[in-house]
């Protein structure tokens, strides 16, 4: 169902310490990705709250990637543990709201530019092929 | 007709809880009479809509709308009294965030019309007859208003001046909003008013059983186990609203150890009243980070729509479901 040349738009949210690391070392290191993602930094990816999620995707993003650090490698402890609870409950409810998997979370360590590359590449052909977000007011028209 | 300021109530697509509201201010009532005239209370007085029409542009003081807008005549009634009235009241959850009534905007007009029309097993309906705009009968034309594809919130419809939450709002509730009224000091425009500006946990009686870190690996639902009285029912499992909730109830339903659903909506500058909700009841399951534990625990949510979004809906980020007949994914 995708339309021909559909370029999905696509929000990363990095954190601080870890992915954010890795994707400047993709870029020191020349890697080539997808020219589709706006990268976010945030301090830690349990920064990122439903409402921001909510928010990218009402205001035209067509995906939303979280990335953070590995489970026992955050900065701040317990940070990711917030993060991957939440992204379970996001993922139900914009499933449950008809909008589709458009929601997903990766770890991402500093030293990880080439897992970066591919979970960018994997995302954005994902969004691609689900094809652009269409919310209820474009869908379904007053009256 | 005497000079005190005239006000008006009406209702759009509601259960005529708010009306009660109003009725519930008691002897306190006659006050608000003795203070304005009400001039317009289709539940109460007999007074119709040309009356209305025949009035000067802002002649109204104050008009209080309740209810969710569902139907093309409330829209038109709605837009009626915002021409004749100085101030506009989104008065109860309904006309404030959807309510309840913006729950249908899961579905959209086909897949209601067939349900309640045809599907519904209580319901015989051979010829399959769906609401129409226009009946011809005797050789006379009947018009029915025309039911929208989605519930909107008032102010998706028309400009609104204050805010008063609640389902319904409290007697107390309606009283502080009307004193504020009265008294002619108005908040800036927009603002939610009579209620309180912090949460719910802040004047619930529950609080101080409430621990530092709660502790929780799954949620109960209230069919599942009877709450404990007299202890903060979040601490117990059970999924209260309190933390992102306006307070202002003074804590009714916790004090019938019924856990806050979250009628009085957001406190101020929340984008999402659902997100937030979805975010701090998904943030304090305590679980190990893993994929399949964490999915485990937060289905025992069940059903995170309906519940974070049980009042919210219309005025939600997303406004509802996206149904797509076009095309079939």
């Amino acid at each position: 169902m995708s339309g021909d040349g559909f370029e999905p738009n696509i929000i990363v949210f990095t954190c601080n310490w870890c992915s954010y690391a890795a994707t400047d070392l993709a870029g020191t290191s020349r890697k080539k990705y997808p020219y589709n993602i706006k990268i976010i930094k945030v301090m830690c990816s349990s920064r990122v709250s439903p409402e921001m999620i909510f928010k990218a995707l009402s205001d035209g993003a067509d995906g939303v990637l979280i990335t953070g650090c590995h489970p026992g490698d955050c900065h701040y402890v317990t940070g990711n543990h917030l993060t991957i609870r939440r992204y379970y409950l996001v993922k139900w409810m914009l499933k449950e709201l008809g909008l589709g998997d458009r929601v997903d979370l990766e770890w991402v360590s500093a030293s990880e530019a080439d897992k970066f590359v591919e979970v960018v590449n994997k995302f954005v052909n994902k969004i691609r092929e689900l094809g652009p977000i269409k919310l209820r007011e474009e869908v379904i028209k007053k009256p | 007709m005497s000079d005190k300021p005239k006000v008006a109530f009406y209702w759009c697509a509601s259960c005529g809880g708010c009306e009660e509201a109003v009725v519930d201010l008691a002897e306190k009532i006659l006050d608000v009479v003795n203070a304005v005239d009400i001039i317009f209370w289709p539940v109460a007085l007999d007074i119709k809509r040309k009356d209305i029409e025949a009035m000067k542009d802002g002649e109204i003081l104050v008009s209080f709308i309740n209810g969710a807008i569902r139907l093309s005549e409330q829209e038109e009634m709605v837009k009626l009294l915002r021409k004749k009235s100085k101030i506009v009241i989104a008065y109860g959850s309904c006309s404030y965030m959807g309510g309840i009534p913006s729950l249908a905007n899961l579905n959209d007009r086909e897949s209601i019309f067939n349900y309640v029309y045809k599907e519904s097993p209580t319901v015989e309906n051979p010829e399959g007859t769906t609401p129409n705009l226009r009946y011809k009968i005797n050789d006379e034309e009947l018009e029915l208003p025309e039911f929208y594809n989605n519930v909107y919130a008032l102010d998706n419809i028309i400009e609104v001046d204050y805010y008063v939450p609640g389902c319904p709002p409290t007697p107390e509730v309606t009283w502080n909003a009307i004193g504020i009224l009265l008294s002619g000091k108005l908040p800036p425009k927009g603002s939610v008013i009579g209620a309180s500006d912090k949460a719910l946990c802040d004047e619930c009686p529950l609080n101080e059983t409430k621990p530092d870190k709660i502790i929780i690996s799954k949620y109960k639902r209230l069919t599942e186990a009877t709450p404990e009285p007299d202890k903060c029912l979040l601490a117990q499992g059970f999924i209260c609203l309190g933390p992102v909730t306006r307070g202002g109830c003074e804590a009714r339903c916790i004090k019938a150890n019924i856990p806050c659903q979250g009628c009085f909506g957001p406190l101020d500058n929340v984008l999402d009243y659902g997100a937030r909700a979805a975010s701090y009841i998904a943030s304090i399951l305590d679980v190990p980070p893993d994929s399949e534990v964490v999915q485990e625990a937060i289905k025992s949510i069940r059903d995170p729509i309906g519940l974070f979004y049980k009042f919210s809906l219309a005025k939600s980020l997303f406004k509802g479901k996206v149904i797509r007949r076009d095309e079939h994914e």
